[in-house]
């Protein structure tokens, strides 16, 4: 059980109910739940979608696409089963929000993906749980069975005269499965290997159908959104970036934790205030702003509203939330062969740039870091990011290439500090880099 | 092929490319739209007809309009019209380097020892838009070798990912051997057997790789390739005629052939070989293959010289021709059509008998006069991968029939044909059937009465999985069907052709193939190798004996002389070895057969890969013989029968035309390459002359062949091209009788279907034992 935070600063929408009980169906009833999709039933599909579209929700994923406009993509007619797919396959690096949806609401989760397939007119849901989430699949496909007792799924749901049917599935280990098409073949039983687009999810997608795929937390807004209406939700956010947003901190904060956060939030004040700034009283370096995969903030560069266009704007991306502020005595050339390790591991390996290009960028990182460091190495390793990025098979390839990217942009002196065969200048607190992101320690 | 692949029938979309306007279907793939326009896009892993990939990222190009944000690979790119493409910017050519250097990176630099080196699509890259430097200082990631079978060996490090092996053995074999393991840099190719492949053993895997990842057990370290000579003759084995291009280099014995495969994809087979067209040649490298005469001298064969064997065979000949002594002269379904039709013309005009049989493995005679005014019903092998459906009828093609059944699988995952199967076992082609009907076993006549309309006969071929019913409805579908392509068995002999080419006749557009079983099978039926039956199917005068006859000759003491060439009459053909003591037994064989051992003169002859000439398929498509080397002391079958005519006393010129009306073969017989003139035969002619051709030029009598033998009056230029060309049945007797009681010695028995010849091929009784034991043993040499 993950410790709950908070701050004043918070706007509860998708967290409401963390803390409250609401795994328990009879509770999730006390607090407005399984309202959502009864007014849903009601309404026309298109204006459900149109809702969704008014409130500026955009995926919580990390691309950040415009929900209801992905929704308005799939077919109405389809020979073959649309599907409604919820990728819980959390694995990012820094990002743990899904993770408490899982844990603390589960069946607004549901909620959500059974109001998404009346928006697209699927019938079926998948809900797919990240593999190392064993214990949050067990409250998962607990809430699933309620849910069906009390004929809010299966047939004829409330009355309605519409079937409808939700399946839990778990994963089995691979953040590769985290992409949409990956997600798709691990689903069906095959490698989780991405696949070719287009044909689109929406057009194409599980076993030939069409296909919605959103984020657990996109999917666990859109009752709310139901409920409170869109212009409600896109009002808590700024112009085209609707909502809240969960923000998970962590790294060297003094209160790491989730938080849920109005987009458009200050990433200065988020670090300082929310988080409760730099442990130790020591001083920031730097700031993964969006998840691993996201390139990084100088300490100087993070006067940054959080919302995907600002974000953007800035040079880097606001990803799955995932903000791990880093302080001034992590060895920045570690910390990236720490990212590429992750990556190196993670990578398919289904194409060349991604599987190769990770494992040199480890091997020269790993040698450099323990003092055989060439002067060109930097460049190489910088040349080696470029040549995946937008060169992959999949945005793996560019997740592993961006951070790298920035550091040695940002952070070049820290690479010339380890050359000539001198030690790690932060060799005795070099280890830091480690606690940063414990799930990156192998 | 791939006419009919991805964007047949599509309106036509015109694109620019490099500034160069272009016009292919749309829908179609940009990489294939660039190839056929001379733009050579590099890639990996795209390989026409498997599944798309997208892997390698060496194909990346830039699409300008529709403007898309990141480079797109070509391989997976549709066109459509307007598109605007780049493939030669700087921004492309960048990121090939790049690809190609990365995977460098870990990839090992041993083309030094590598069996890829010199032919390997990786060095290829690397050379035209590789880094001649490198920037790796790495350590290079190690595995050791593996072997996964007598002929698949793995060398995990030079494997590139491309998954070509994954897919052709999945897609195209459907035997989904091979797959893939781990993931990221630790992705390995793996066989299903763990440690080992259980598979069909084609060795497709090993050819389609683009690297030295999976080599040959029987090729690997032997050689360079361009230490070899490459001769794209026809397999020797099955009736399908798979071209295969035979690396041969020269050896003390003349020359070793070294491997076999059809990476160039000419021929009917495209790139598909089964384990016998790429493997099995090593019969002919065996150390027991006769390199000189044998004549039994004091009870004991003896080695002689050429001279002292040929004379001794001729004199005795014209002795027992003047003693008025019987004949008999046993042919090989394994011969070329210049042997046969030469071996029958020497018969019967020199030795004046029609005494001559063949081991016969379908009722060709039937299949002529069943298609007799109706030639454009013979099918043909490429037909099995064009037509909509498919009608298989008896037999286990997978086996029998490797590139039968590869066409067909292919056609229906490509084409989605539709393939019907009749049979009574599950073969493993009912995967791909839309409709299975099991019969009782030996009711495969039975199914050609019913389809040709005798409803009483729906009684012997019903079963609990195919009801009485379910073979009306199944009739009528098939009655209904466009261009039914209709393949059967020996099982169909006489009557059963007869129905089955009566049925055909009621559908619109079908056609019929008659599988059988021998190289040439069907090449010397055409050529007459029958007792009764003249090249063509025209009825002899006066039938001779046939194989029971010259037996039961031999068993009377009434056999002066048998003449057997190619075949193992004591082995295979019901000959007892002690009712041949009273008859001059002449045997022209590779080995010392069991025949051979109890001969008289024993003349070692070549293999088909020594040999020039033509091969008709089972489905009627001619295709060249050529020769990949002499192996010292043989001599072709040709040859020695022309020898034998002359040491009889006879003007060779009778047999083999060398006058006027010859036309010379341009020097493909020869050794010359396809397109490459003979000069002298071209200069002469020029000045008038004649171009004379050797005695023991087979293309001679091909000549003859084609004015006298009905059907095969074929564009020779085609044929010397190296084409498949079409022999017809047009013209062939349209009245023989329904039924000549056929005894028919199909093979059957897989990996050996060349009969006596497999038995002699190392690779293919590894593999056989292999496949009983389970274990993996050590390939051959």
């Amino acid at each position: 059980m993950a410790d709950l935070v908070s701050h004043p600063d918070e706007v509860k929408v998708v967290s409401r109910r963390f803390g409250l009980g609401a795994a328990n169906l009879d509770r999730y009833l006390e607090l407005d739940g399984y309202k959502a999709v009864q007014k849903a039933l009601a309404m026309q599909s298109a204006d459900i979608i149109e809702e969704v579209k008014k409130s500026n929700l955009r995926g919580r994923g990390g691309a950040g696409f415009p929900t209801g406009l992905k929704w308005s993509f799939v077919p109405k007619e389809s020979a073959k089963p649309k599907y409604v797919l919820c990728n819980g396959d959390e694995s990012e690096p820094g990002t743990c929000k899904d993770r408490l949806i899982f844990e603390h609401d589960p069946h607004a989760v549901i909620e959500g993906a059974v109001i998404a397939g009346l928006a697209v007119g699927a019938r079926k849901a998948y809900i797919y749980v990240r593999g190392e989430y064993r214990y949050l699949s067990l409250i998962m496909q607990k809430a699933i069975a309620d849910a069906y007792g009390r004929g809010f799924l299966g047939k004829n749901i409330f009355g309605s005269g519409i079937d409808f049917d939700v399946f839990w599935h778990g994963g089995a280990g691979a953040y590769e499965v985290g992409e949409e098409s990956a997600l798709m073949e691990s689903l069906e039983g095959k490698r989780g290997i991405p696949r070719i687009r287009p044909p689109f999810p929406a057009v194409v997608g599980l076993w030939g159908g069409p296909t919605v795929i959103n984020n657990v937390e996109t999917l666990a807004s859109v009752p709310h959104i139901m409920l409170g209406g869109g212009e409600w939700f896109a009002n808590l956010g700024t112009p085209r970036n609707g909502g809240t947003r969960l923000f998970c901190l962590s790294g060297h904060m003094n209160r790491c934790g989730v938080y849920e956060l109005p987009l458009g939030y200050n990433l200065k004040k988020m670090i300082y205030e929310v988080g409760g700034g730099i442990t130790g009283g020591r001083s920031l370096k730097a700031v993964v702003p969006g998840g691993s995969s996201t390139p990084l903030f100088r300490a100087d560069e993070i006067d940054v509203a959080m919302d995907f266009d600002s974000v953007a704007k800035a040079g880097s991306m606001l990803g799955s939330g995932g903000v791990t502020a880093i302080d001034d005595q992590t060895c920045m050339v570690k910390f990236a062969l720490r990212i590429i390790k992750f990556y190196q591991h993670e990578s398919c390996g289904w194409c060349i740039p991604c599987r190769e290009g990770t494992d040199w960028i480890k091997k020269s990182l790993t040698r450099f870091h323990a003092g055989g460091g060439l002067r060109k190495d930097i460049d190489d390793v910088k040349y080696l990011a470029q040549n995946m990025l937008g060169r992959t098979f999949c945005p793996l390839g560019d997740a592993a290439a961006m951070p790298i990217i920035s550091i040695v942009d940002k952070f070049r002196d820290e690479f010339e500090a380890h050359l000539e065969g001198r030690p790690c200048p932060h060799a005795k607190e070099g280890d830091a880099a480690n606690a940063l992101l414990p799930m990156l320690a192998h | 092929m791939g006419t009919r692949g991805f964007g047949f029938g599509m309106a036509d979309a015109n694109i620019t490319v490099d500034g160069k306007k272009i016009t292919a279907p749309a829908g179609s793939l940009l990489i294939d739209a660039c190839k056929n326009a001379g733009i050579e896009i590099p890639s990996f892993c795209y390989y026409p007809n498997l599944s798309l990939q997208g892997a390698c990222r060496m194909c990346v190009v830039r699409v300008d309009a529709p403007k898309m944000p990141k480079l797109q690979t070509a391989c997976t790119t549709t066109i459509s019209d307007g598109m605007v493409v780049t493939t030669d910017s700087e921004e492309v050519k960048q990121s090939r380097k790049a690809v190609v250097e990365i995977l460098l990176g870990n990839h090992p630099l041993d083309c030094p020892v590598c069996d890829a080196g010199g032919q390997c699509e990786l060095q290829d890259m690397t050379f035209t838009y590789g880094a001649s430097e490198s920037r790796y200082v790495e350590p290079k990631n190690h595995k050791q070798e593996q072997q996964w079978s007598p002929v698949v060996f793995f060398d995990s490090p030079r494997c590139i990912l491309c998954y070509r092996c994954v897919r052709v053995c999945n897609e195209a074999m459907d035997v989904a051997a091979l797959g893939v393991e781990n993931r990221g840099v630790s992705s390995l190719i793996v066989p299903n057997g763990g440690d080992h492949l259980d598979c069909e053993e084609c060795g497709m895997c090993i050819d389609i790789c683009p690297v030295g990842a999976l080599t040959s057990g029987s090729y690997r370290y032997k050689t360079r390739p361009w230490e070899m000579n490459h001769v794209s003759t026809i397999c020797t084995h099955c009736g399908d005629g798979c071209k295969t291009t035979l690396g041969v280099r020269s050896s003390e014995a003349g020359m070793e052939i070294l491997r076999g495969d059809n990476r160039d994809k000419s021929g009917i087979n495209d790139d598909f070989l089964c384990i016998k067209g790429r493997y099995a040649f090593d019969f002919a490298n065996r150390e027991d293959r006769l390199r000189q005469p044998l004549v039994r001298k004091n009870g004991v064969l003896t080695a002689v010289t050429w001279e002292e064997a040929v004379t001794a065979v001729g004199d005795k000949f014209a002795e027992v021709k003047q003693s008025g002594g019987v004949f008999g002269v046993i042919g090989s379904p394994r011969s070329t059509n210049e042997e046969a039709y030469l071996l029958q013309k020497f018969a019967r005009s020199t030795l004046g008998t029609n005494n001559i049989d063949h081991q016969r493995t379908a009722d060709f005679p039937a299949f002529v006069s069943a298609l007799a005014g109706k030639p454009e019903m013979a099918g043909s092998m490429r037909d099995a991968y064009m037509v909509p459906a498919i009608l298989l009828l008896g037999g286990d093609a997978t086996d029998e029939h490797p590139l039968l059944a590869y066409q067909v699988r292919n056609n229906v995952r490509l084409h989605s044909a539709k393939l019907y199967v009749v049979n009574s076992q599950e073969i493993k082609l009912k995967r791909q059937a839309a409709e299975f009907a099991q019969i009782p076993a030996g009711t495969e006549s039975g199914v050609a009465a019913f389809l040709a309309g005798d409803d009483s006969a729906v009684a012997a071929i019903a079963t609990a999985i195919t009801s009485a019913d379910a073979w009306r409805a199944l009739r009528e579908t098939l009655r209904s069907a466009q261009n039914l392509l209709i393949a059967f068995s020996s099982d169909l002999q006489g009557d059963g052709i007869a129905n089955i080419a009566k049925f055909a006749g009621s559908v619109s557009g079908a056609k019929v193939i008659c599988l059988a079983d021998y190289a040439n099978s069907r090449g010397v039926a055409d050529m007459g190798l029958y007792p009764d039956l003249l090249p063509g199917y025209a009825s002899a005068a006066k039938a001779g004996l046939d194989l029971a006859g010259m037996s039961a000759a031999a068993q009377q003491g009434k056999l002066g002389a048998l003449l057997v060439v190619g075949a193992n009459p004591v082995y295979d053909l019901g000959f007892a070895a002690d009712s041949l003591n009273n008859t001059f037994v002449v045997v022209q064989d590779m080995f010392l057969t069991e025949t051979a051992a109890i001969a008289d003169v024993v003349l070692p002859s070549a293999s088909a890969y020594e040999t020039s000439g033509t091969f008709t398929n089972t489905s009627g498509d001619l295709q060249l013989v050529k020769k990949a080397g002499d192996l010292h002391g043989t001599k072709p079958d040709f040859e020695i029968i022309v020898r034998i005519a002359s040491a009889m006393g006879v003007d060779v010129s009778t047999l083999v035309p060398l006058g006027a009306g010859t036309t010379a073969d341009m020097g493909q017989s020869r050794g010359a390459q396809s397109g490459e003139a003979d000069r002298s035969a071209v200069y002469l002619q020029k000045q008038g002359l004649e171009a004379r051709v050797s005695p023991f030029d087979a293309a001679a009598l091909f000549d003859e062949i084609q004015r006298l033998v009905p059907g095969y009056d074929v564009s020779r230029m085609n044929l010397m091209a190296g084409n498949d060309v079409r022999t017809t049945t047009a013209g062939k007797a349209a009245a023989l009788p329904a039924s000549r009681g056929e005894s028919l010695r199909p093979a059957h028995d897989t990996l050996f279907s060349s009969g006596s010849l497999g038995r002699y091929s190392r690779v293919l009784n590894s593999v056989a034992e292999n496949r009983d034991s389970k274990l993996v043993e050590v390939a051959a040499d």
